[in-house]
């Protein structure tokens, strides 16, 4: 791999220690796929998670004297103000949380602590070449907004940050963004939950590889949250950070184009009924429930309209608690426009900053959750709490009447 | 221990050397859905359910899940003690480079033999990342 003087410099530990362990991070990667030389980007995004591992990078570079050079925004820990009013967590997790945010500081990110950036707080435009992690905002910039990056690990992404660099391999390059493989989706999609079903779907066999998703059926264009459930279901299920929807996202105006001249690698067909059964199986049965949790990834200030349309005036079982977890501008949004007091007058509660996978939920853990978002599931399923996997307006009747059908 | 030995060359990740039994993934990883104190995987219906990596040299066919817990999931194991002693890849992906990395896990691809034929579970398997060198003696 080709490094300039300076990147040579910075590898060498000339420019301190904790460029100097960023700087080793992007060669091996570099090195690992067959990177030429690094790139600069324009913006980053750093999935900061309140986990150990993450922090303990995070430490690493700042303590080493490494400071961000393209200020990246963040995903979300918890919001320890407000929830440790609610729910009681040990000493550890958190000192972990309040370490976590002091070393973001330090190392000077732009702490958002909101896990959709490409939906307004970091957008970056068609061609930029961007670092970014968190697994549902990676597709969506690759595939929605026609930028470029690399399913960024959080490290990888805050090493990048700090260099202001990133290998050059991968979705930066025309040649690895076209499509591989077709899928015919013949299933009717309407809301985000379906799109959300059918990444779930499909990226179980899809691998790292990027589908084409043919869908002349589907009439209007789907709406910013289908897309981001669709990618992260993708990418959650399988590695799949870019996708293809003919007709819809820029790379892909028409089949031919999806794929860029090349034949398709196979070819699949997905019906009605192929949801159907895959909602059955990634879903626990139903039962009597302690919460409803939406918000993976965050619930934009049109999903909390929803929430409260379908709300219909009637009040949250006793027993049951329901949050939706949301961005810092939605929140806001939110309060202005008097969603929050009226659904918090119902038994719903709005709270930002904060993710699903956190300890602050723990008291939940050994009973049952609803949630719209199989990627929830997923990651709750660690923590000892199994969810019912609904669409929405399921997880509303779950949580009036307290048992999830 | 018995069986004919065989060597092929491979591809440094992470550098280091490290041995033990193999344990082969047909599927992709995500180490978050391992339990940290034993090395167990816990993800449901993962043809490894129930089976340790601690210790072990792990075949994988890649990582998955999202690129935050990934990290997170070789740090446990990693502080607990329970990382496979090296990991051979199939194919290779970026969010389990980073991974590995962070922790020092020990890394190599590009087996010259798919290590699917040529490696199976309960074979011993000495990695040496340094020499770019995978020996293997199959279990009879």
């Amino acid at each position: 791999m080709l490094l300039t003087d300076e990147e040579k410099r910075m590898l060498e530990g000339q420019c301190g220690k904790g460029v100097m362990k960023a700087m080793e991070l992007l060669v091996a990667l570099g090195k690992a796929f067959d990177a030429e030389r690094l790139i600069p980007v324009t913006r980053t995004h750093v999935a900061l998670s309140g986990q150990e591992g993450d922090t303990y990078w995070c430490g690493l570079l700042a303590d080493g004297g490494a400071r961000c050079t393209v200020i990246p925004t963040t995903n979300p820990a918890w919001d320890v103000a407000s929830l440790t009013k609610r729910y009681d967590v040990t000493a550890e997790e958190l000192d972990l949380a309040l370490r976590t945010v002091d070393v973001y500081r330090r190392i000077g990110a732009a702490l958002t602590f909101c896990c959709t950036p490409g939906l307004g707080t970091n957008v970056p435009a068609f061609g930029e070449h961007v670092a970014f992690s968190e697994s549902s905002a990676t597709p969506y910039v690759n595939s929605i907004l026609g930028a470029r990056t690399n399913r960024e690990s959080s490290v990888s992404a805050l090493a990048a940050a700090v260099v202001g660099k990133t290998p050059l391999y991968g979705l930066h390059l025309d040649e690895n963004r076209r499509g591989q493989f077709l899928v015919r989706v013949e299933a009717p999609l309407g809301e985000p939950y379906d799109w959300g079903l059918l990444g779930w779907y499909v990226g179980r066999f899809a691998g790292s590889r990027v589908p084409v998703l043919h869908m002349p059926h589907v009439g209007s264009r789907p709406s910013p949250e289908s897309l981001l459930y669709l990618g992260a279901e993708l990418n959650t299920s399988g590695a799949v950070p870019m996708y293809h929807i003919v007709g819809i996202t820029p790379e892909a105006q028409t089949l031919e184009k999806a794929f860029g001249g090349s034949v398709p690698e196979a070819e699949c067909v997905v019906t009605k009924r192929d949801l159907r059964e895959q909602e059955d199986a990634v879903s626990e049965k139903g039962g009597r429930i302690n919460l409803v949790m939406l918000g993976c990834p965050h619930y934009t200030y049109a999903q909390i309209r929803e929430v409260e349309r379908l709300m219909k005036g009637r009040h949250v079982r006793d027993g049951v608690a329901f949050w939706i977890l949301t961005s810092y501008d939605a929140l806001e949004l939110a309060s202005r426009s008097g969603e929050r007091e009226r659904l918090a007058e119902l038994g719903v509660d709005l709270v930002a900053d904060t993710c699903i996978d956190e300890p602050c939920w723990k008291s939940f853990e050994g009973g049952l959750g609803v949630t719209d978002s199989p990627k929830c599931a997923y990651y709750r399923e660690r923590r000892g709490q199994p969810f019912v996997i609904r669409r929405l307006s399921g997880c509303v009747e779950a949580a009036v009447c307290g048992e999830a059908l | 221990m018995s069986g004919v030995e065989r060597t092929y060359r491979c591809r440094c990740i992470v550098k280091g050397s490290g041995c033990g039994e193999a344990i082969v993934s047909r599927e992709p990883m995500c180490f978050y859905l391992c339990d940290p104190e034993t090395g167990t995987v816990i993800e449901k219906s993962h043809p490894l359910q129930g089976k340790s990596l601690a210790g072990k040299v792990l075949v994988l066919q890649s990582g998955k899940g999202s690129s935050v817990v990934q990290v997170d999931g070789f740090y446990q194991l990693w502080v607990k003690g329970t990382l496979p002693a090296a990991i051979i890849v199939r194919e290779t992906e970026p969010v389990l480079v980073s991974s590995a990395v962070v922790v020092d896990a020990v890394m190599v691809d590009r087996l010259e033999a798919d290590p699917f034929d040529v490696i199976s579970d309960g074979d011993w398997v000495e990695v040496d990342a340094d020499e770019q060198l995978v020996r293997v003696r199959a279990v009879q």
